[in-house]
This record gives C-alpha cells, structure tokens and sequence, in this order.
C-alpha cells in the first residue's frame, strides 16, 4: 500500500519516534546493571517480600474492582432503560478528572480515626477510644484498592460502553432469532464481543496502580514503588532502584502480554452506522437497584470529593490565592498542552504505520512507545536525567570546543524534559484511544482509493483523518487531563521559578493544609472536565 | 491540507523552543528541600536589598542526584535542604564547593559547620516528644519510648522519614546497633496504628484519643498553634524535650551549601552571608518557629516560652554517618510494615 520515498521515511520516522519513547526505559535497564547484591540481600531478608505481595494484591484488587464497578455500569447505560441514563451516561466518567492522589488524600481525612466521620459518630455514641467500636480502618490495601478503583473505574466504564454502543446489532438480533433469551444473547455474544475493551482498560487500570506512589503513601501501604524510593533516596542506589523498576516493568509487560494474547485474532469491525437499538426494559426493584449502584459510583468518585474541597475552598480560599493560581494554572496547560499534541501526533503515526504498512515488524513501533506507561514517575524523572543529561553535556561541549557561548541545559534543565516524560508516560492513553479508533474503520477503506489510483498519503488524509477526528481529539483530551494531573515528574525536573497547580497541592498536601490549596484542586478537576464534555457533546450530535 | 498540517507543526515546534528558557546568569539560581512560604520572603528581602533576583526549584527528593546528573554545566549556586543527612549527601558525592567569608565566620558556632566550610546550618530542630496533657507531665528519655507501659499509647509518621532517621541514628551513635534494633522492635510493638501521615497528623490522634505520645519536630508545634483548625490538636499536647537528665535532646538542622559548579559564585556568596544575618535569622526563626543558629539571636516569643533546653552534643556528622545503618535497622524491625 506504501510505496516509494515516504515509505521509507514514514518507516524511518516510525521507529525513530518509538525507539526515543522507548530510551528512557533502556536507559534504566542499563542502569540497573551494576546493582550490588548485598543491598538486595538485605531487602529481599527483610521488606522486599511484603511489598511484593502488596503490590499484587493491590493490583488484582484495583483491576477486580473496577470490573466490578466499570461493566457492569457500561451494560446499564448501554443496554437498558435506566433512569436519567443519558446523565449517568456522563456523570459516570466525571471520577476520571479527579487526581488519585487527591481522593487518596480526602477519604484517608474523612475516614481516618481522627477524621470528621468517626469523630461524629463518637459524638453520637459517646464512645472514647478505638476499643469501644468497630471501624473499618481506611489506611490497608482494601482501602486503597477501593479508592484508587472509584478513580479509574471510568477508564473501564468508558471503554466497555463504547464497545457495547458499537456492536453489530445484527448479531445480537442472530443470538435472539437463534432462540437465546436477553440474558444469553448478552453474557454469550455482547460481552465476549466486549472483550477487547475490558483488557485494554483493565490493563491501563493496572499499569496506572502499579506505578502509583503517592496515593499509596497515603494509606501507608508498601509497595514496590515504596521499595524503588528507599533504595533510590534512602541507601542512594540509584541502579537498585533501576533493578526494582526493572521488575516492576516485568510484571507490567506481563499484563501487556496478556491482554494481547487475550484480544489475538478478535477482529470484528461493524461497517453499519450503529442504529438506536431496544433496550431492556427493568423492573422497578432493577430500577432502584441499578440505580443506586451507579450513583453510588458517581457520588463517591466524584460528588464527594468536589464537595469537600469547595466546603475547604469557601472557607480558606482568598483573593490573593487566585491571583497566584493563574500563573501556576498556565504552567499547566501549557505543558499539558504540549504533551497531549506531541503524544497524539506521534500515536497517530505509529497507529497508521501498524495499519497501512507490509512490513513483518510493523506492530513493534507501536507497541514499544506505550511501555513508559509503566514507569513511576519518579523513576521516569530520573531516566530522563540519565538520558538528556549526557546528551545536554555533549551539546555543552562542542559549543565551548567552537567558542560558542554554552547554552546551558537546554534539554534536561527546561521544560522540555517534562514534556518528554509526560510523552512517554501518556503515549500507551493516546496509542489505545487512536488504534482502537482505526480498528473500527474497517480495511476495505484501506484499499478501496487506492484502487481508485489515489496515493497513500492523499488517502490518509480524505478517509483516515476524518472518521478518526473523534478519536484523535479524544486521545488529545485525555493526555491533556493527565498531563494536567502528574505530579512526580514535574516534582523532580522542573526548571526555576516553575510551579504547577498539582505541585502546589503535593506541597499543602504533605503540610496537611490542603484548605489552602482546595481552589487549585477544583481548577485541575475544572479541566479535567473538558474531555467529558465535549466526549458527551459529540455523542449527543451525532 | 498538507501545508497548513506543516505550517502548523512548524508553529507548534517554534512556540515549545521559545518556551524553553535557560536559567539567566546574572542571578542566583536556588535549588531548594525548604518551602515556598518559608524562604520566599526571606529571598525578596535578599531582592530588595541586593537587586539581585533569586530563582527557586523546589523539590522534595532527588536533588542530589539531579545536581551530580547536571555535572560541570550545573545551574544551581546554593542548596537549602532540611535535614543534615542531605548536606552530607551532597557532600559525599562530591558537589558542593567550601564557601568562606568573615560574615559566615563570625555568624556560626563551629559545631554548626562542616569542617572544611562546605556547609553552614541556618537553623535547628529539636525532634520532641509530643504527649497527651492527660498523662501529666512526664520527663521523657527517647529510650522510654520501647518502655511496655506505653503499649499501644504511640504514634508516629514513616520511620524511613529523614527526621525519624535521624533520631534512629542518633540512637546508634549513642547506644550502637544492637541496642537500638531491640529499640526499634519494642517500640514498633508499642505503636497504636502502622506509621503513616505526618508529624502534626500524629498530634492530631493524641488530640482524638487514639495514641498518647507522639515524635515531632518542634516548630510543627508553634504552626499548629498559629494555625486555626489545627490549633486544638496542639492544646490536648505536652511538648517535650527528652533526654534533659542525661545526653540532651536530639536536634537537627537546616542548612545551606554552595554547589560545586556554581556558576554565581559572588552572588551566591552575597545570598549566603544575607541569610545568616542577624535580620534574615530572625525572619526565619518567627516564620517557622525554628532556633536561630547565629548567636545572640533569640527564637520567637512562643518558641521561646517553651523553655530553655539541653541538646544532645554529638556531633551532627558522627549522625550523619550512621544513616544508612539506621535505615538497615528500620528495614530489620519492618518498622513501616
């Protein structure tokens, strides 16, 4: 399909972006080689097998959950006759522009011992200590796990419904023809149909939790993201840390690996304009059950959370507190801005690369750039200082060796390492939303200009491009709230005088005076806003 | 299409390189563990006086090895950390430079200084004892804290903390490593929830019943007070000085170094001399409730209120040494676990 010079400069440029994505993640495994075993010894005899086991257990029960909470949402909305569903379609989504470590930090306040809700119910009770009662204790795995899931159910939820929405009808008429009842013909054909959804974003959901540090800082619970910043920060080895990256990278490449095995040789492409479809129809006990489920999810994912910082934000917040988060507000967007273009670009080439491109290797491009979502942060950060730093230096070098003034660190001292970071981290969010939107282009498309004598390129831009404008802009969105949403990264490369809205939050946060920062925390989940909307306007015009 | 697709990606690239800004020379450029709120006002003061302009990055964790990544082309004239473990840190790999002036002489007491001038503290902290005012008041000794009559009663932020560790090491450096694993131990036994959250966190549990003694720092507790909704955390609390019958009280300090490759060297000179003045002492001490390093200057009324006390005379470097021991310790007790 491919032919001639852009062939070979799409293909250059393919591998390039991907194999520079992919630098950061060499660049740790080369680090973690020299790692001294006695180090490792003493944690593998000491900590390091807990925290393993509190890694998995809290990823299984983070993907378990959201199972729980995403699906079963997404067939409400989709198949039924819910109540106010065309609300809840949206309002389901809203946890998602919610920072974790931002949710993390309210429950563990609302519901710790000292916290407002068993202080009242000890004023209730006249209870007096912990011994006079039972309360769940917020800080455990069970916590987390509940927590970090009521924020990323939405990526489930999301992805789950679409898929749900855009399933040939005609098959599902087949399974009712053939004699199955609505139950059958849902669990038989619509959720085998859905699979490919629920794994990419059971996966998304997981990568996201294992690289977590801050949320489970929080709830005092160790992980092996814990272990990496002990090694790092505490004993000062900076290649154990590598090494425990490193295996962090290998449980995730795992999951990858997984899904992709889970979704090979599912090719099902709907070439039918999807039809408003019957719905089923729920009792009244359905109803009130379905109901409360999903604005349960609502309520504590997002209601909740809003609600106790604009109580902080009334209370504490000032004049002079705005005027600062104006300029603290457009570091944000700003390098929001940037990585969600730079991510969305470079996902839209590897994801056409993958698609119209012959050559045998042509899935790897893409499938590498998404690994830096598996990365902590911090662990990132520091790739990223291991990578440009030397690069910065060889450009310092050579313009002293001309005479040149030195440019200073142009790459690992300014923003554009941020950017960076934020790319590879986000990239896998931009690969899934574009590659799942060219999936549902179907490959006759491909061809059919062709034939007509239209080059590849023209056919690009008059096919691809217009029936992937939602999903590129979706992909754009959901980058930007992320982006807008990162903390380590940022913590540790920023340049001088550059502070973002999640930095001044992390700051009050860990001097327990979130109060002062509640207007920034609205205006991060004000932004993060912006993708929901308009997915929701764009669904409604259509 | 193709064009205004090119046009536009040149627009893009154009505004990102334009954003990019490398930090300007004739400043001093501060990489900063201290907060915003506590040395801000004190660098605008530097401004005004000076005219020189002072740009930040604050961070939390990971300077020193962002500095040694920067090597020779390193921005960053003066490193303010909180904790002397990260001065030492800096130290040992190599990337501060000595910095000397009469004022820097004259300003700080030998015992608050590296040898070799290659660090200066700014100020101290004690790491107190924090009890339940329904206890009584108790003379406390660190060593207490594994008592079993306290079964239960204790509460405290991450035992991988820098302030903590520091204690830890402190404890080694007196007692050795046997003694204070077995320390460790029986405190961790002694703890009513696992570490967690911070050291006003912690007060804030003695104040709901759930613990009675608590470790903090000291000038958390003068924040409390002159904070509203926290000020009643710090009524329901004693602070303590532990150990006045014996060694002293465990005190620790922020501290300020000039980076190896400073690029403005006058300039971060002239910053260091104005922080140790007896001005900026005095402005640091009121804003964080800290004790001022520079004799003569006393700390805040309040902080002043809480009494004279007697501080622990080791050496902050022979503390600084045994760091990495405790953390062997806090991993060997699963003290966090």
């Amino acid at each position: 399909m491919l032919t001639g010079n852009k062939n070979t400069s799409w293909k250059f440029f393919s591998w390039f972006f991907a194999l520079a994505l992919m630098s950061p993640i060499v660049v740790m495994l080369w680090g973690s080689i020299n790692t001294s075993s006695d180090l490792f010894t003493h944690l593998w005899a000491t900590v390091l097998p807990e925290y393993i086991r509190n890694t998995l257990v809290l990823g299984v029960l983070v993907a378990l959950l959201s199972f729980c909470f995403g699906v079963p949402a997404a067939a409400l909305i989709s198949q039924t006759n819910i109540v106010m569903g065309k609300q809840l379609r949206w309002l389901l989504m809203l946890p998602l522009a919610m920072p974790a470590y931002l949710v993390a930090y309210l429950y563990t306040d609302l519901f710790d011992y000292a916290g407002p809700v068993q202080r009242l119910l000890r004023a209730w009770f006249d209870w007096q200590s912990p011994n006079d009662y039972y309360f769940f204790d917020i800080r455990t795995i069970g916590g987390a796990a509940v927590v970090i899931a009521l924020v990323l159910f939405p990526y489930v939820y999301m992805l789950t419904r679409t898929a749900f929405e855009q399933q040939d009808r005609n098959l599902l008429r087949a399974s009712r023809l053939l004699g199955c009842t609505e139950r059958q013909s849902f669990y038989q054909v619509a959720l085998p149909l859905a699979r490919p959804a629920i794994a990419v974003s059971l996966a998304l959901v997981t990568m996201e939790t294992l690289a977590d540090f801050a949320t489970v800082q929080y709830f005092a619970v160790n992980t092996l993201t814990t272990a990496i910043y002990d090694t790092w920060l505490g004993y000062s080895d900076f290649a154990a840390a590598n090494a425990i990256a490193s295996v962090l990278m290998l449980f995730i490449l795992f999951i990858v690996v997984a899904e992709q095995r889970a979704r090979a040789g599912q090719r099902h492409q709907s070439s039918r304009p999807n039809t408003e479809h019957e719905r089923k129809q729920l009792s009244f006990a359905q109803q009130i059950i379905a109901s409360i489920f999903c604005w349960f999810l609502v309520f504590s994912g997002f209601l909740l959370p809003v609600i106790l910082l604009l109580a902080m934000a009334v209370d504490y917040a000032d004049y002079n507190q705005l005027v600062a988060l104006i300029a603290t507000g457009k570091n944000s967007i700003k390098i929001a801005t940037y990585s969600a273009t730079i991510a969305t670009l470079i996902a839209l080439m590897l994801a056409l690369f993958q698609r119209l491109h012959q050559s045998r290797a042509r899935m790897i491009p893409l499938q590498i750039s998404g690994f830096g979502y598996a990365i902590p942060g911090t662990v990132l950060a520091m790739a990223m200082l291991a990578t440009f730093g030397p690069l910065d230096h060889a450009i310092n070098d050579v313009a002293k060796a001309f005479d040149f003034k030195a440019p200073g660190l142009i790459l690992s001292g300014t923003i554009f390492a941020i950017v960076f970071a934020f790319v590879v981290r986000f990239s896998a969010i931009a690969n899934g939303t574009i590659n799942a939107g060219i999936g549902q282009i179907p490959k006759s498309l491909d061809l059919a200009p062709g034939s007509l004598g239209v080059k590849t390129l023209s056919t690009i831009f008059r096919v691809h491009l217009p029936l992937l404008k939602s999903s590129i802009l979706v992909a754009w969105l959901l980058v930007f709230v992320e982006a807008m949403k990162e903390l380590p990264a940022v913590l540790l490369l920023r340049p001088f005088n550059f502070e973002t809205l999640s930095t001044q939050i992390y700051q009050l946060i860990s001097d327990e005076r979130l109060e002062q920062g509640a207007l920034g925390a609205i205006l991060i989940v004000l932004f993060g806003l912006l993708p929901i909307i308009f997915l929701n306007r764009q669904k409604d015009s259509k | 299409m193709l064009h205004k697709i090119w046009f536009s990606s040149f627009v893009f690239v154009a505004l990102l390189g334009a954003s990019i800004h490398v930090a300007a020379n004739d400043d001093v450029n501060v990489y900063s563990y201290r907060q915003p709120f506590l040395v801000e006002p004190l660098f605008n003061e530097f401004t005004k006086e000076t005219g020189i302009k002072v740009n930040v990055v604050f961070a939390k964790q990971g300077m020193a090895e962002r500095l040694a990544r920067e090597g020779e082309y390193s921005p960053a004239d003066i490193l303010l950390t909180t904790d002397i473990s990260r001065l030492i840190e800096l130290k040992e790999k190599d990337l501060l430079q000595a910095a000397e002036s009469t004022e820097l002489t004259e300003a700080i007491p030998a015992q608050y200084k590296a040898l070799d001038n290659t660090w200066y503290a700014l100020t101290t902290r004690v790491r107190n004892i924090y009890s339940a005012k329904r206890l009584g008041e108790i003379d406390f000794n660190y060593e207490d804290l594994a008592d079993e009559k306290y079964q239960g009663k204790i509460c405290t932020r991450s035992g991988k903390h820098p302030y903590n560790v520091a204690l830890v090491a402190s404890m080694i450096a007196e007692h050795g490593e046997a003694y204070t694993l077995t320390w460790l131990q029986k405190v961790k036994a002694n703890l009513a929830r696992k570490p967690q959250g911070s050291d006003r966190a912690q007060v804030q549990a003695i104040h709901q019943n759930l613990c009675d003694i608590s470790l903090g720092n000291s000038y958390y507790f003068g924040n409390m007070l002159k904070d509203e909704k926290q000020k009643v955390w710090a009524d329901a609390v004693y602070i303590n000085f532990p150990n006045q019958s014996n060694r002293g009280a465990h005190v620790n300090i922020s501290g300020m170094a000039m980076a190896k490759y400073a690029p403005n060297k006058a300039n971060a000179l002239a910053l260091m001399n104005f922080l140790v003045s007896a001005p900026a002492q005095k402005m640091y001490a009121e804003t964080n409730m800290e004790y001022p390093v520079r004799p003569g200057v006393e700390p805040s009324k309040l902080v002043a209120s809480w009494g004279q006390f007697k501080a622990d005379n080791l050496s902050l470097e022979t503390i600084a040494k045994q760091r990495k021991t405790a953390l062997i310790l806090l991993d060997k007790a699963q003290f966090d676990l």
